[in-house]
């Protein structure tokens, strides 16, 4: 399982950032969102996958006493999660407004703000 | 009980950023509110300074938990005097932000936006958990992107695409690292992992984690080589906007890498050569940047990241002289450069344009006026009693004893190249005869404007400059200060006995 999810994890980071680097803003957005993804799924791996272990203690003993999964990191994810919808959100409607303005979707268009005024 | 205190200056502007919120389309009750609810966190936050140096680190615990598990928060003197910058510079910004910033942008919740992004600061300075610090930063950059592209004019959607990609970016290295972090130690408590890092068997991980927050904070703070966005994003949104950011944003990626590499990541050989090449290569790229740019606005963005490199080499030596130098540089870069940015807001509105191929004239027509905006840019270059001239002091001296003639040789060409830069905007737009300007009829002048409206342009300028002027004259205090905090820095004892108590 941790070695599917970390091939899975490298592959998401990989296209995030392939695509990143292509011209086209949509692209661009695509790759910010499977990198978000990738950044989730590699805290999830890292807290240790604990199999069918709920962190909770049973009523007659007072401390853990076997192996139990963590669950700081899905609380982290979780806010990671709803951070990056937040954030990629607000990108679509950036660009949706840019490309509106602007009226190109290449990356390499955006130079007015370099020249001289 | 008392050291809930320093979480003050955080709720206030919460509760402002929320109340602002009703007050929609009602633009004049919305000046008067941001300007009392800033003026108000700024006094709070003058009173958690005081507290805070009279009385040592205070921290205090979230929902009561205790240190590792919760989330602490930790005042210590670093922290509170950057508590007292952003308060300072907040007040500032929103007396000249009702005056300077266009109804159309005011009235789709400009202030509300303001207050939430002055709260994310504070968080980030006063937190003392690493994924809440990433919490802050992203409250902080969502706020800001709201700010940069508020008004969706041409050439400021172009800059927010490029800010909000590279910002976006670095927060995802910054989470990477995060995770790898907690997968290493199973703790975010910052005093905890400084605990626990050595005691990792796996030291090349932990290397690479280091490598990870440096390039995320390194975006965010403007370095060598992954400043770019900066230059093409600070000029676009109005002053007010760009002076919060200039004055503060990038300081958040100083304060963290100061924070992450002095607690968490000690003596680490090799992220400190990388730090101080880093350094000298972002002080080149910046001065020169700036030399040649002809927008007055663009010239104050590569000196952004010519000063930044100061910082961060002061960091990268790693002695307490070198860290109490960079820590005033700090304090004083954040009061100049907003002033520089909020200096150009008004050159605007004098003459309608930021250009220096057409500024001219100004020292003529409004002598007073150009006296007041000589103060912050000869503090910048750093003329002896000002308060450029003290930090510098204390890098060159630290270069020296360290003998590294490279950073030496880097701050003081770095100077020259500001010196270059700031002499080449005061001959061309404050000495030399003026042109005759086409202005467009709906263009307001700043002779017709209102006496108060006047003030509220001029009175935040002399406010910052009568601070860097205290900075200056008044610079032994200061160094009081920076050299408490370094030495804060270096010896972690107090800071963990904060925390775990």
């Amino acid at each position: 399982m941790e070695i599917l999810l970390a091939i899975t994890t490298g592959i998401l980071y990989a296209a995030g950032i392939y695509m990143m680097l292509r011209r086209s803003m949509v692209k661009l957005i695509l790759g910010l969102i499977l990198l978000g993804n990738g950044v989730n799924l590699l805290i999830f791996l890292l807290g240790r996958i604990t199999k069918g272990k709920p962190p909770i203690i049973p009523e007659e003993t007072k401390v853990f006493e076997d192996l139990f999964a963590d669950p700081v990191p899905q609380a982290l994810i979780l806010t990671a999660i709803v951070i990056s919808f937040g954030l990629q959100s607000f990108a679509i409607i950036l660009v949706k407004r840019a490309y509106k303005v602007l009226k190109t979707d290449d990356l390499d268009q955006l130079n007015t703000t370099d020249e001289d005024s | 009980m008392n050291e809930q205190i320093i979480i003050l200056p955080l709720l206030l502007h919460l509760v402002f950023s929320i109340s602002l919120m009703f007050f929609w389309t009602n633009i004049k009750a919305q000046k008067v509110l941001s300007i009392t609810g800033s003026f108000l966190a700024m006094c709070a936050s003058i009173w958690v300074f005081i507290y805070v140096w009279d009385n040592g680190i205070q921290t205090f615990q979230a929902g009561n938990w205790e240190a590792p598990f919760g989330i602490t928060f930790v005042g210590d003197t670093l922290a509170s005097i950057l508590v007292l910058l952003t308060g300072i510079t907040g007040f500032a910004v929103s007396i000249f932000a009702a005056v300077s910033v266009i109804k159309a942008r005011l009235r789709f919740g400009f202030y509300s936006v303001f207050h939430f992004l002055l709260m994310g600061l504070n968080g980030a300075f006063l937190t003392g958990d690493m994924f809440n610090l990433y919490v802050w930063f992203e409250i902080i950059i969502i706020s800001s992107f709201v700010l940069i592209s508020l008004g969706g004019e041409k050439n400021q959607l172009e800059g927010a695409v490029k800010y909000f990609t590279l910002n976006f970016l670095a927060s995802m290295i910054f989470l990477t690292g995060l995770g790898v972090l907690y997968g290493l130690t199973g703790t975010l408590n910052m005093a905890d992992l400084s605990q626990k890092i050595p005691l990792v068997n796996n030291q090349a991980l932990v290397d690479v984690t280091a490598f990870l927050f440096l390039v995320g904070f390194g975006i965010k703070s403007a370095v060598f080589p992954l400043y770019f966005w900066l230059p093409a994003s600070y000029h676009t949104p109005p002053s007010a906007v760009s002076a919060i950011f200039s004055g503060l944003l990038t300081k958040v990626g100083v304060y963290a890498l100061i924070r992450v590499f002095t607690l968490i990541f000690v003596n680490d050989s090799f992220i400190e050569i990388m730090l101080q090449s880093l350094a000298i290569l972002t002080i080149f790229s910046g001065g020169i940047g700036a030399i040649i740019q002809k927008n007055i606005r663009k010239v104050f963005s590569y000196l952004i990241i010519c000063h930044i490199g100061f910082m961060i080499g002061g960091l990268g030596l790693f002695t307490e002289v070198a860290m109490a130098g960079a820590i005033f540089y700090l304090i004083h870069d954040i009061v100049v450069k907003t002033n520089l940015f909020l200096v150009s807001g008004l050159i605007y509105r004098l003459k309608s344009t930021t250009s220096l191929d057409r500024l001219g004239g100004i020292y003529k027509s409004y002598p007073k006026l150009s006296l007041l905006m000589a103060i912050p840019l000869f503090s910048l270059v750093g003329i002896p009693p000002l308060s450029g001239f003290w930090p510098k002091l204390s890098l060159l001296l630290a270069g020296f004893n360290e003998g590294n003639y490279w950073y030496f040789g880097a701050v003081i060409f770095g100077s020259l190249l500001t010196l270059i830069a700031i002499a080449h905007v005061w001959a061309k737009a404050f000495w030399e005869d003026g042109k005759e300007i086409k202005k467009s009829k709906k263009f307001i002048e700043f002779n017709q404007l209102r006496k108060y409206q006047k003030m509220q342009y001029v009175a935040p300028i002399v406010f910052l400059a009568i601070v860097s002027l205290y900075i200056g004259f008044g610079a032994e205090h200061i160094q009081q200060v920076s050299l408490r905090i370094a030495n804060e820095v270096f010896d972690k004892q107090a800071y963990f006995d904060a925390v775990f108590k």
